[in-house]
């Protein structure tokens, strides 16, 4: 492992300025809030190729629309509530229906390890929302290491992707040679009582959850879901299957977000026990990430008691 | 009204912002800085109010739609009585009352929850629609940042307080000239804000946002009839902390112990 732990946000600036290097067609837009999502790293490097559009979420993502449609490689950022939130309408009908146009919609500052700033700051339900948009790919990194493979992946990709990125510092639990694949989900623990599937911050608890679980004889899966769209349907079921158990964790309402696209699928062609972790239908508060993460029941200990209820 | 002992009151509050944000190891002291003698002009002053009943329905009302602001709000509303002093540390905490932006779920006095920029104008305009449609005299009045001012939201909501003639809205411009990645100017200019703003048809004044006496007539000033009355007040981000005046960065960063020791000497508190 590379480092251990490092702010998913850091990455993504990182990430950036690489690809700034790389690909002349990479434009980045930022709405008053490019020293916190990390753009400014880009910013400095290439002036002529970054915009900070003020604070005007909807018009970041028009901008970025023409962008896409005069064959740039757009990457429009905020924090996720403002982005998938104040601009969802301007992605859905002027970067997804007209055409998926090639916009790369990444932001930080998602899920309640936000932190102090609040509820209103608090993005639990952008999964939801993106998910829905006919077109739009959905990643969720789970670690800054996969942040910068995701960015580079989204920058292959054809259509619109948005890209979940996480505020706080993060353990790093992938390596740089782990394969990074788009719909492809990664089976980083395998075991048989039960299949943890787990995305963005919450690959780490159900890491640390499946280690509990094996020091009390019980062996847990753990799938790592960056993907949330296309969702990896063989995996998904493949890996349900061989335990007869889904638990689902994500830094998220349990309403719409993988928990539900899991359990969309599992309904329907194999249903097992299920159970989703999340944010239950609430909105989130100020207190420091790991207090709220307790809080709302998103900690290892409250996945082993999940995992213990459902045996 | 007492100059002086309004003038202490700000030095307070001053100290009670750089306090609490020392506390809570979070928040925005330079936007907070700059709206102190606008809040305490407006609720030990000009707004009608009964802190005892915060819910009073002749009450007039503040938006503070530049809602990361709320450290200088709560502790004017401490002050004047809507909670215990005592709560203004709790900042930021988890279970607080104080929320890292305004929640009216969860304090007493607060009228709007915003921290979403740009959208508290709306609410202020429905919220004067509304007293009109009810024929009350309240007033409300709501507080916007110049950055915020970006949001295509506020100018959606200016045409329609001059549609609907809300010459019960007064709104004021926090006018510091900064916002997080820099100088208004080098983001997003407003341009001549105080030509466009008599363009669009408000009543427009323009006053220094830290003179009390000044902030306080313009306020009382009855508005022109039918106009919805838009005071942009010259203000200094970070006002009374020498560093940390007219500076980008103390937008929302922390004071250290050492720089809360100094902030706070430097505004008359005692060490
Ligand atoms: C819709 C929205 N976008 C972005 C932010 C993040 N944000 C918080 S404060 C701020 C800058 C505000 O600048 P200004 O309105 O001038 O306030 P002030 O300088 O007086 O603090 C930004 C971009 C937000 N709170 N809401």
């Amino acid at each position: 492992m590379m480092e251990k732990a490092k702010s998913p946000r850091i990455a993504y600036g990182e990430a950036l300025l690489e690809l700034g290097e790389k690909d002349e067609k990479v434009v980045v837009l930022d709405a008053d809030l490019a020293h916190a999502t990390q753009t400014a790293m880009f910013a400095e490097k290439f002036k002529n190729r970054f915009f900070n559009v003020g604070i005007a979420e909807q018009n970041l993502m028009g901008l970025a629309a023409g962008l896409a449609l005069s064959g740039f490689i757009p990457f429009a950022s905020t924090f996720a509530v403002f982005g998938a939130g104040r601009a969802f309408e301007q992605i859905r009908n002027t970067i997804c229906y007209p055409n998926s146009l090639n916009v790369k919609i990444a932001v930080t500052h998602a899920g309640i390890t936000v932190g102090e700033d609040g509820g209103s700051h608090q993005a639990v339900e952008d999964i939801s929302l993106m998910r829905s948009l006919p077109g739009m790919t959905v990643i969720v990194p789970c670690d800054a290491v996969e942040t910068k493979k995701a960015v580079f992946a989204a920058s292959k990709i054809k259509g619109p992707v948005y890209i979940r990125i996480a505020r706080p510092v993060a353990p790093v639990i992938t390596n740089e040679d782990d394969c990074f694949i788009p719909g492809k989900a990664n089976v980083i623990r395998k075991g048989r009582d039960v299949t943890l599937f787990a995305a963005g911050l919450m690959v780490a608890k159900a890491l640390e959850a499946a280690e509990i679980l094996d020091g009390n004889g019980i062996s847990a899966s753990v799938i790592n879901i960056h993907t949330i769209k296309p969702l990896d349907v063989e995996t998904v079921l493949r890996e349900a299957g061989s335990t007869g158990r889904a638990i689902t964790i994500e830094e998220h309402s349990i309403i719409g977000g993988l928990g539900s696209a899991i359990a969309e699928v599992l309904i329907e062609k194999m249903p097992v026990k299920m159970k989703r972790i999340g944010i239950n239908d609430l909105f989130g508060q100020s207190g420091t990430p790991d207090e709220l993460l307790k809080h709302y029941g998103l900690t290892a200990e409250h996945i082993v008691s999940a995992v213990n209820e459902m045996l | 009204m007492n100059l002086k002992h309004l003038q202490d009151i700000c030095a307070t509050v001053r100290r009670d912002i750089i306090t609490m944000i020392g506390k809570a190891n979070s928040g925005h002291p330079g936007g907070s800085l700059s709206l102190v003698e606008i809040l305490v002009s407006l609720y030990y002053e000009v707004m009608n109010i009964k802190p005892e009943d915060p819910q009073w329905e002749d009450r007039d009302r503040l938006v503070l739609s530049k809602g990361h602001g709320c450290p200088a709000l709560y502790s004017v509303l401490a002050h004047r009585g809507y909670f215990e002093k005592d709560k203004l540390i709790t900042l930021r905490k988890l279970g607080s009352i104080l929320q890292g932006h305004p929640d009216m779920k969860k304090t007493p006095g607060i009228d709007a929850s915003t921290g979403s920029l740009g959208q508290g104008l709306s609410v202020a305009a429905g919220m004067a629609l509304g007293a009109k449609l009810k024929n009350k005299n309240y007033k409300i009045f709501c507080i916007i940042g110049d950055g915020e001012m970006q949001e295509g939201q506020i100018w959606e909501a200016m045409m329609a307080s001059i549609h609907y003639k809300l010459d019960n809205l007064t709104i004021i411009l926090d006018h510091n000239r900064l916002q997080i990645d820099g100088p208004n100017d080098a983001v997003m200019s407003l341009g001549h804000i105080t030509e466009r703003m008599k363009a669009f048809g408000f009543d427009v004044c323009e006053v220094d946002g830290h003179d009390i006496e000044a902030l306080i007539n313009t306020f009382c000033r009855p508005s022109s009839q039918g106009k919805p009355k838009f005071v942009i007040a010259n203000t200094v981000k970070g006002k009374g902390v020498s560093f940390m005046e007219n500076q980008v960065g103390w937008h929302g960063k922390t004071p250290n112990a050492e720089e809360v020791k100094k902030a706070l000497i430097e505004l008359g508190g005692e060490i």
